[in-house]
């Protein structure tokens, strides 16, 4: 089985340097690409991929690029940002690629800036991120070193300044348009849509906001081919994924995988099954901000299409089992805290909205829920859903509400009508 | 003021971006690191020098989880308090840290030595709990493993 995206890490120890990465085949997409291809090219190669977005939306990757301005009179300069806010609860996979083969992240932004027409590139890094950091700044010095940044890459009429920011922890960071406000040293608030980034963005100029996994894919899909690269995913999804586990499963952890591996091999072959004297209760696919899924799905595969199709996202992949001795109302109660927390403040549904979630939840946690806290609580689900708020913060907060009210409805009315937690 | 230190490391910064005020972020961490915490004195020099508005960088300062606009103890640790920490016993090394230190999350022990906050998800689900202390991470916790480590921290 082809792991294209882990094959350089070896877990505990420290990653390839250039020259190592050069060896095992390293920076050979960004020669051929300057060489032999044109910006278009590398954009009709990303296209033909089939690659989507690692962030959690799944957007086309290649059709958010092609939004971009492009001919000698469009704006300059233009820009390029990853996003490695990874602040998602429960997800833990962009924190791999960055401490164990920085290189390749370089790698990607060289060539999606390069078919974007980007010449200046940030890392976005939340902060708690330090060896992820030291490890990119590394990195960055050594691709500089060589002649694979800055002016004049590898002879040619190409430059790519790369700079590494180094955020101060705040999940909303990780919006597309938050970002782009914080790197402009505003307070992190999401833009309004239209405007894309692609016309509008960092300091009003053309942008592009990728994941950290979705730009590792790039140096493979120039090497390879857009048709290998489809050729990867078992379903009509194409590459492969890094899946991960947590919860009270017996070895929680990160997998690269085909895409569209079914959640039950993930959970039974990859995790280990549940520990013992712990049942399987439900999932929540791709972090926290995603639809529960119970036992009836486990044969789903994990790709984009069909946990969307079963009522759930694939979100990013790593999901946070919940086992049969934990509450699932007060699991529901730690994760609206979350939200609550991380909301900026900008709409009133989302600022006043999910402290009130929180608040009934936490009562009903405690034994002191009404009934009608029930109705209350889908009246929220409905009241900050899509298309009532400026960004997806609060709409996402709200799926695993949702779900969790449908799933976990006897727990919730024991608990009111009990005036207890019956788990504890 | 500034000290000149300070005031070298954030022009240092100034160089990746096109405005300066895009460097506050990283001003305000570099004062940080100098002094434990921003205080409304350091907030004023550091816009002065961004050529920015006070409130506006004080909105972006106290917007941020990880800059300290109060003062704190000797360590800051940062507890996880997000779902896959929850579910592998996040709470019990909150309560330990209450019993052993006299210390609830959100405070600063009367001897000063640890202010203990809350953090969101710090991206090391399969080893959780986790927490931060002084920016390093500690993973695989349980309260005998909580002890042994802040104890590292005198
Ligand atoms: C509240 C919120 C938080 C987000 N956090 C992240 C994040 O930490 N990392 C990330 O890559 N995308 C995050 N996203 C998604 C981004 O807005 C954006 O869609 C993504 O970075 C685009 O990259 P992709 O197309 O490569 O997936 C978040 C979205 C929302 C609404
Ligand atoms: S939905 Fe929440 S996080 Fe998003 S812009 Fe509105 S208040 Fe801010």
């Amino acid at each position: 089985m082809e792991r294209p995206l882990t094959a350089n890490i070896r877990p505990g120890e420290p990653p390839l340097d250039i020259e190592g990465y050069e060896r095992s085949g390293g920076y050979r997409a960004v020669r051929r690409a300057l060489s032999e291809l044109s910006p278009d090219d590398v954009l009709e190669l990303v296209i033909d991929s089939g690659l989507r977005g690692r962030g959690g939306a799944g957007f086309p990757t290649g059709q958010k690029w092609r939004f971009m301005p492009r001919g000698d009179d469009a704006p300059r300069p233009r820009y390029l940002i990853a996003n490695a806010d990874e602040m998602e609860p429960g997800t833990f996979k962009d924190r791999l690629l960055l401490e164990g083969d920085p290189h390749q992240l370089i790698e990607g932004m060289i060539l999606s800036a390069y078919a974007i027409g980007a010449n200046v590139a940030y890392v976005f890094l939340r902060d708690e991120y330090r060896l992820a950091a030291e490890t990119l700044r590394r990195a960055i010095a050594e691709a500089t070193d060589r002649g694979f940044l800055g002016e004049h890459i590898l002879g040619s009429e190409i430059s790519l300044s790369l700079h590494l920011h180094t955020s101060a922890g705040r999940y909303i960071c990780g919006e597309e348009t938050a970002l782009i406000s914080a790197l402009e040293g505003r307070r992190a608030i999401p833009r309004t849509k239209p405007p894309f980034p692609q016309l509008v963005g960092l300091w009003g100029k053309p942008t592009v906001v990728n994941n950290v996994e979705t730009l590792c894919n790039v140096p493979h899909i120039v090497n390879n081919g857009a048709e290998w690269f489809r050729s990867l995913g078992l379903t009509s999804d194409s590459g492969t994924k890094l899946y991960g586990a947590s919860g009270k499963v017996k070895r929680p952890g990160l997998w690269e995988l085909p895409m569209g591996t079914p959640i039950r091999e993930l959970l039974e072959e990859h995790a280990g099954g549940m520990r013992d004297g712990y049942r399987f209760r439900a999932l929540l696919p791709g972090g926290a901000s995603t639809d529960f899924l119970v036992e009836e799905h486990l044969d789903t595969p994990m790709d984009f299409e069909s946990i969307q199709k079963v009522g759930s996202r694939l979100g990013t992949g790593t999901m946070i089992v919940l086992d049969d001795k934990t509450c699932p109302v007060a699991m529901l109660h730690n994760l609206e805290h979350f939200f609550a927390q991380e909301s900026c403040g900008w709409c009133t549904p989302c600022r006043d909205g999910l402290p009130y979630v929180e608040h009934l939840l936490a009562a009903i946690d405690a034994g002191d829920g009404r009934p009608r806290d029930l109705a209350l609580l889908e009246m929220h689900t409905r009241h900050l859903g899509p298309g009532r708020t400026f960004c997806a913060h609060a709409p996402g907060a709200m799926e695993p509400l949702q779900s969790g009210l449908r799933y976990f409805r006897d727990d919730f009315e024991r608990h009111i009508a009990e005036r207890r937690c019956p788990y504890r | 003021m500034l000290t000149p230190q300070e005031t070298a490391e954030i022009e240092h910064e100034l160089s990746q971006y096109e405005r300066k005020r895009a460097a506050c972020i990283d001003a305000l961490k570099i004062v940080q690191r100098h002094r434990g915490w921003v205080s409304d004195e350091a907030l004023h020099d550091i816009a002065e020098l961004l050529e920015m508005p006070v409130d506006e960088l004080d909105a972006v300062a106290t917007f941020y989880n990880l800059i300290y606009r109060r003062p704190v103890g000797r360590h800051v640790v940062h507890l996880c308090d997000s779902v896959s920490c929850w579910l592998a016993g996040s709470d019990a090394l909150a309560e330990r840290i209450r019993e052993r230190f006299g210390v609830r999350v959100g405070e600063t022990d009367s001897e000063g030595r640890f202010t203990v906050l809350p953090i969101p998800c710090l991206g090391c689900c399969d080893r959780a709990p986790a927490m931060l202390v002084d920016g390093n991470l500690h993973v695989d916790l349980d309260p005998e493993r909580l002890d042994e480590t802040l104890e590292r921290y005198g």
